[in-house]
């Protein structure tokens, strides 16, 4: 029995043309020299210097790295805290409501929040702006940290805990100097989640954003309303690129750690 | 070989005797309850200095409450907990001179071993020369020192066991607690290990509360033995004690192997009570210093070791009972032969083997006739 006989060979093709053929177009018309989106006319990377010196694209991207990093990194906090609770605070009366009222913004459709919060900003009398798309990135991607930090802690050993406590640490300074340190990787990919989701995020920012604070996927949709150019190719292409940077460098040094890991538990065990 | 009890030398560890003797460690009445869940009941119970103290019980008897309930992450419902005659009261873990070493061992994995070790004194701000210098004493001591860099991950389960005490042990605690230690151990390695237990606990003269499900475990390592069951404690007596003198089904079942027959009173006369156990059989003698009445129901608990078993009737033995050979457990040292009695029930009488397998007459459905001397015998009324 071979792994790649004609139908898994077929049905990965498949696959994989599905999910990535789009994409591998909008690059390649990203180095178009044409202004045509569909018309090939030779290579060229004069988009790409144009989306640099284009000051509205880079002015929405500014924009959208501080939202993200900012509402990333207070969701972040935000979701530990929540996580922590969830998990170490045994039974009390109301859990199961605290706990459903926090993954309930995963399944709420991003309109009713986006409108939502517009309602609230706007009886508030909140200028719409900068700190109002922050906000909304917030409470939407709070729920997204405190379930992955959740996941993590649930396989924490409590032992641990107790044995710093143990050991002459009072609550807090032993959640510092011991589970702080060893769920870091959760809340890094905590993080990493949050602020995805906010650089990617268009319709709740449409909804809390007001003058001023256009973020890169509002600057994309509006300039493809006006129509396609190849500049959005370019840009487009330059996040997939950043992002798959990234995942793959993330990916092998964990991989890699796991492969040493694995290793020097086994010289351990042979040693003894 | 009964007589071990009575015949320790003069000068034994047993400050428990001492009338005049403090206690390091006093549980005063004391109940905890989870809801309605009693884990200890009204529980008063002594432990004192040097002292390497065991609590023996099955899972969920409450063992493991009363090691939490030392540590502090557990408070009496009602009662009282003194620590060295200071009221221990709600006193968090950290303010207490009590340390404890893990069943999961719960070493730090972000942390190196000697991180590990001087985690404790980093706490109490010690300084860095005395923490490098105590770290070091701790490494020696349980003979880890080419591994002092290394990472939990990069130990065997033996060396992650051996971190763990020193850990416990870096902060000179009043009292160590060890929940299960060498539960994770191999037999082999765990049989070894006990004694280098032992031996530390000697070297330093601290007090240590082990808990344990195993029996030869705390047989092994104890000075006393605490046999718990539901919440309550059923004897405290040193491992001698409560082998040869258990007193009641319980513990004489839960420590080491044992015959137990029940009966009726026969009559009582001097120290000696006959007990009825099997229509048309010999009455059984046990000594006792009891005068239970006539008709009342009691056991007789006998360990294997101490019934004699031949095939032709002796003459002048206190107790005799004829039966039939229906197993033999082979262990290699020692033959467990199960014999039948009359009544159907099955007494167990250890022979270890001396001569070689072909010099040993008795066989599966001999007729044997089992003894064994009046004081051989325990009386037991529960």
């Amino acid at each position: 029995m071979t792994r790649f006989n004609w139908f898994n060979t077929t049905t990965l093709t498949l696959g994989f043309a599905f999910l990535y053929l789009p994409i591998i177009l909008l690059m390649i018309y990203s180095f178009n020299e044409s202004r045509l989106v569909t018309v090939w006319a030779g290579f060229s990377t004069r988009w790409y210097q144009s989306v640099f010196f284009n000051e509205s694209f880079m002015n929405a991207a500014w924009v959208t790295l501080r939202v993200g990093f900012l509402s990333a990194s207070i969701a972040t906090v935000f979701g530990t805290m929540a996580a922590l609770v969830l998990n170490r605070a045994g039974p009390f009366t109301g859990k199961t409501l605290f706990t459903g009222m926090i993954y309930a913004p995963m399944v709420m459709p991003e309109v009713i929040t986006g409108l939502s919060l517009l309602l609230l900003f706007v009886s508030l009398d909140f200028t719409r702006g900068f700190w109002t798309v922050t906000l909304a990135h917030i409470t939407f991607s709070m729920c997204y940290a405190a379930v992955v930090v959740s996941a993590r802690l649930a396989t924490f050993e409590k032992d641990l805990e107790e044995a710093a406590l143990d050991l002459g640490c009072t609550r807090f300074s032993a959640f510092m100097q011991v589970t702080l340190p060893i769920i870091f990787p959760a809340i890094l990919a905590a993080w990493l989640l949050a602020f995805t989701l906010s650089l990617d995020d268009l319709v709740i920012a449409s909804f809390a954003s007001g003058p001023g604070a256009t973020t890169l996927p509002m600057k994309i949709y509006s300039q493809v309303r006006i129509g396609v150019s190849p500049e959005i190719n370019a840009l487009s292409s330059i996040l997939i690129a950043v992002v798959a940077i990234g995942v793959v460098t993330a990916s092998l040094v964990t991989k890699q750690a796991q492969l040493k890991r694995m290793k020097e538990e086994r010289l351990a065990t042979n040693a003894s | 070989m009964e007589t071990s009890v009575l015949t320790q030398p003069v000068c034994k560890f047993a400050p428990w005797d001492n009338p005049a003797q403090k206690p390091l460690v006093r549980f005063e009445n004391v109940t905890k309850k989870f809801g309605d869940f009693t884990a200890i009941e009204n529980l008063t119970l002594n432990i004192y200095e040097r002292e390497f103290f065991a609590l023996l019980g099955p899972s969920g008897c409450g063992k493991t409450t009363m090691m939490r309930m030392l540590a502090g992450f557990e408070y009496p419902t009602t009662g009282n907990i003194a620590l060295a005659n200071t009221n221990l009261q709600k006193a968090p873990p950290h303010k207490r001179p009590v340390n404890m070493m893990f069943q999961s061992y719960a070493l730090f994995p972000h942390m190196s071993v000697e991180q590990n070790i001087a985690f404790g004194l980093k706490q109490e701000k010690t300084s860095k020369a005395e923490i490098k210098q105590r770290v070091e004493e701790m490494l020696s001591l349980v003979q880890l020192e080419p591994f002092a860099k290394r990472k939990p991950h990069q130990l065997s389960g033996g060396q992650k066991q051996r971190v763990a005490l020193a850990r416990s042990l870096a902060k000179k605690p009043k009292l160590l607690l060890l929940d299960e230690p060498l539960g994770a151990l191999d037999k082999k390695l765990r049989e070894q290990t006990q004694f280098e237990l032992m031996n530390i606990q000697e070297q330093l003269g601290l007090t240590f509360v082990i808990v344990t499900h195993d029996q030869e475990e705390a047989m092994t390592v104890a000075s006393r033995i605490a046999v718990m069951d539901h919440g309550k404690i059923v004897q405290v007596a040193t491992p001698a004690e409560i082998y040869e003198y258990p007193n009641s089904r319980y513990s004489a079942d839960f420590i080491g192997d044992v015959n137990i027959i029940e009966g009726k009173i026969d009559v009582t006369t001097g120290e000696t009570a006959s007990l009825n156990w099997a229509e048309g059989e010999t009455p059984l003698k046990v000594s006792t210093k009891q005068r239970p009445n006539h008709g009342t129901t009691c056991w007789l608990a006998v360990r294997p070791e101490k019934l004699r078993i031949s095939k032709e009737k002796p003459e002048n033995a206190d107790n005799c009972i004829k039966g039939e050979v229906w197993d033999i457990g082979y262990t290699g040292n020692i033959s467990t032969y199960h014999v039948k009695a009359s009544n159907g029930s099955i007494l167990k009488a250890q022979v270890s083997n001396r001569e070689h397998l072909a010099d040993r007459p008795i066989t599966w459905e001999d007729t044997v006739y089992i003894h064994w001397e009046k004081g051989a015998g325990v009386f037991l009324e529960n």
